[in-house]
Formats: C-alpha cells, structure tokens, sequence
C-alpha cells in the first residue's frame, strides 16, 4: 500500500493482482471451513429476509409455504440471526472498508458508455431478478455453489459452475450494447 | 487440531455469528480489493477482455480445495464434517444458466452485488432490489415448482465419486486445469482487449 502515503494520490487505487485477491479469498473460504465446517454464500441471507417480510405482511400465508417456512424455521433463536446473514453483513463491511482504503467509495452508476442511466437501472434490475430465481433454483450463487462447492468437489457445484460460464458467454453477445 | 473448530463443539451458535461476520468481512475485502465492486470490471470477463473473474475463481478455488485436502490428509480436519451443499442437478443446471444470463444482464451476482453497493453502486441498489423480486417470485411459486425444483436429487456428491477416481488424482486435474485456464486467458485477452462492440461479434 505504498500508494497509501503519498500525500497527493489522485483517483482510486489499482486493482489488486487477481491471484493475489485469488489466494486471499481461498483463504478466507479455507477459515471458514476449518473453523466452521461450511464455505462462504450470500443469496441465502436475501432468503431469509424474503421470508421475514412475507411472514410480516402475511403470517399464515408464510407458514402454509415450504420455501419461507424453511427460512422461517432457521437461525439462532429469530430467522434473520441466521449465519448467512451475519456473513453478508461483513461483506457489506469488508467491501466498504477495502474501497475506502483504496479510495473507489464513490456514488455513481457502473454501465456501459451507450446506455442510459435508466436503461442500466432497468437491466440491473432484471438481472438481478433472474439471479434471484437461479440461485433458489441452484440452491446457491457464484459463492455459495462455484467457489464453495468448487472447492469442496461438488458435482452439483461444478454444474451449476460451468452453466454459470455457458449462460454468460450465451448471453454476452445479445447484451454486447449494454456494457461495450 | 481437531476441527471444523465448530463442529467440534469449540463455540457455540451465538459466537458463530460473530465469525460469520468476520468471514465476511474478509470475503468482501478481497472481493473489493479484485475490483468485483465494478459491474463492468465483472462482465468484461464475458466479452475475454478481462478474465479477472476466472483468475480469483479458480486461484480462490485451488487454494481453498488444496489447503482442505492437505489439512483432511493431515488429519487435522475431519472432512466428512465440512458441508457439501447436496446435488439437484437439473434444477442446479437450469439454476447457473439463469445466472449466467442474470450475471451479463445485471452486471453483478449477488456477493459483488454488496460490495458494489457497499462502494457506492447506485445500478447495484436496483440490482439487490431485482434479486428480491425474483426470490419472492419463486419462493411464492415454489410449491408448484417444486416437482421439478427439488427433482434429481442425488445427496452429498462429489466429483471423485463420479469419475469413479481417488480424489488426490481430481485436486491435481483441477490444478491442472485452472494453470491450463490462467495460461489460456491470457492469450485470449491479448486478442480480444481494446475490441469494441461492432469488431469481431
């Protein structure tokens, strides 16, 4: 963090390497299964607030359903004192931290130079609606079935893993617009 | 060493929560540090500009799985107490094709979704609103989804045995196989870097 000292820094930080962000990460992944038996996720914790706020505006609609009675059914004494949760919690945390130290905390809209801002709200959110259904569908996302389940062997993990890749590459040429 | 630590009773429910959000502060750190707070950074991996995505996957993923193995064969983690998220596999194969598109449609996944924003995203706000929209959307559709969404169901499974091979021999394919990957990348980025849009679709 050299940059770190000097005094006139202007704009944010380089990237780090990719394989040295890499063995970090594994890290992490490796303490939390040497300490935990479990790896790393983060759609779960979206479930599980899902489910609170179904169960707050509708108790018995929420009961009468398998899904969010399983998340309902989870945690530590209350469904959103769940593992998952705390965990997404640090990642937010973590984020942050590592962008501030590297000066990239900064309001703004990512997209690509011939989009809209609205356009790119639109795309965003549409996107983030079919991950959404794909990782309840997949029992996971990219951390919870690629990383985790890569590294622990999973068939199912190494499925999910390689359609993950397929689908993107599938898509990529219909969505060139948005992001090139 | 007796662990996962956990498992072996060390601590309790209540502190796990507070390693959870240890963990995940390293998780996020490291996600941030790769630049995957930047939806354009990610989906540049889709385009072979930018195979950053693939590096940290797969050096995060041979690092993990080696340090695993070597620490099972040590006998200081008992790995048939490390949880293996069991396999659906066609609803997880429909599953990762859905995000896959999700991934190039939106520009994050959900993970890099929160860093995105915890860095000041403001696309990733609508993002994490989208991916509760759709798990509301399924969720509420789940019970008549459910034949299929909970269909080949086939337990805690592995790759070794699939391949019917010791897994010793699978940790050294997928070395293998991501040193092959990081060797590849390279030379794709050196075609495709700095291509616009209407060049060589």
């Amino acid at each position: 963090m050299s940059s770190l000292s000097q005094p006139a820094r202007r704009g944010p930080a380089p990237y780090t390497n990719p394989y040295l962000a890499g063995i970090g990460l594994g890290l992490v992944l490796l303490a939390s299964f040497v300490v935990m038996g479990r790896g790393l996720g983060a759609s779960g914790a979206f479930s599980s607030a899902c489910a609170v706020a179904v169960d707050a505006l509708a108790p018995a609609h929420a009961q009468a359903n398998p899904f969010w009675k399983e998340y309902l059914e989870s945690g530590v004494g209350h469904p959103l004192k769940e593992w998952l949760v705390f965990e997404v919690l640090g990642v937010l945390a973590g984020g942050f931290l590592s962008g501030l130290l590297a000066g990239r905390v900064r309001r703004t809209v990512e997209k690509g130079p011939r989009i809209s801002t609205g356009g790119r709200f639109a795309f965003a959110f549409v996107g983030g609606a079919l991950m959404g259904i794909g990782a309840k569908l997949g029992r996971g996302c990219t951390s919870g079935q690629a990383l985790t389940g890569g590294a622990l062997l999973s068939a199912g993990g190494w499925a999910f893993m390689l359609m993950v890749f397929a689908g993107g590459y599938g898509a990529a040429w219909f969505l060139r617009r948005q992001w090139q | 060493m007796n662990a996962p630590l956990f498992k072996f009773g060390l601590f309790g429910d209540e502190f796990s929560l507070v390693v959870a959000f240890l963990i995940g502060i390293g998780f996020g750190f490291f996600l941030e540090r790769a630049g995957f707070g930047s939806a354009r950074k990610l989906t540049d991996q889709f385009y072979l500009k930018d195979m950053a995505v693939f590096r940290v996957m797969f050096t995060a993923i041979v690092t993990a799985m080696l340090g695993l193995f070597y620490l099972g064969w040590l006998g200081w983690v008992d790995l048939s107490l490390v949880y293996v998220s069991p396999t659906f596999l066609w609803p997880q194969v429909a599953g990762g094709l859905l995000l896959g598109v999700g991934f190039v449609v939106g520009g994050y996944c959900p993970g890099t979704s929160l860093v995105a924003l915890a860095t000041g995203k403001l696309d990733a706000l609508a993002f994490v609103a989208g991916i509760f929209a759709g798990i509301f959307a399924i969720g509420e559709a789940w019970p008549a989804i459910s034949g299929f969404a909970e269909s080949s169901a086939l337990g805690r499974l592995t790759l070794p045995e699939v391949l019917h091979l010791p897994a010793g021999l699978v940790v050294l394919l997928v070395v293998l196989m991501a040193v092959g990957g990081f060797w590849g990348a390279a030379a794709l980025e050196r075609r495709f870097a700095g291509r616009g849009a209407g060049e060589g679709s």
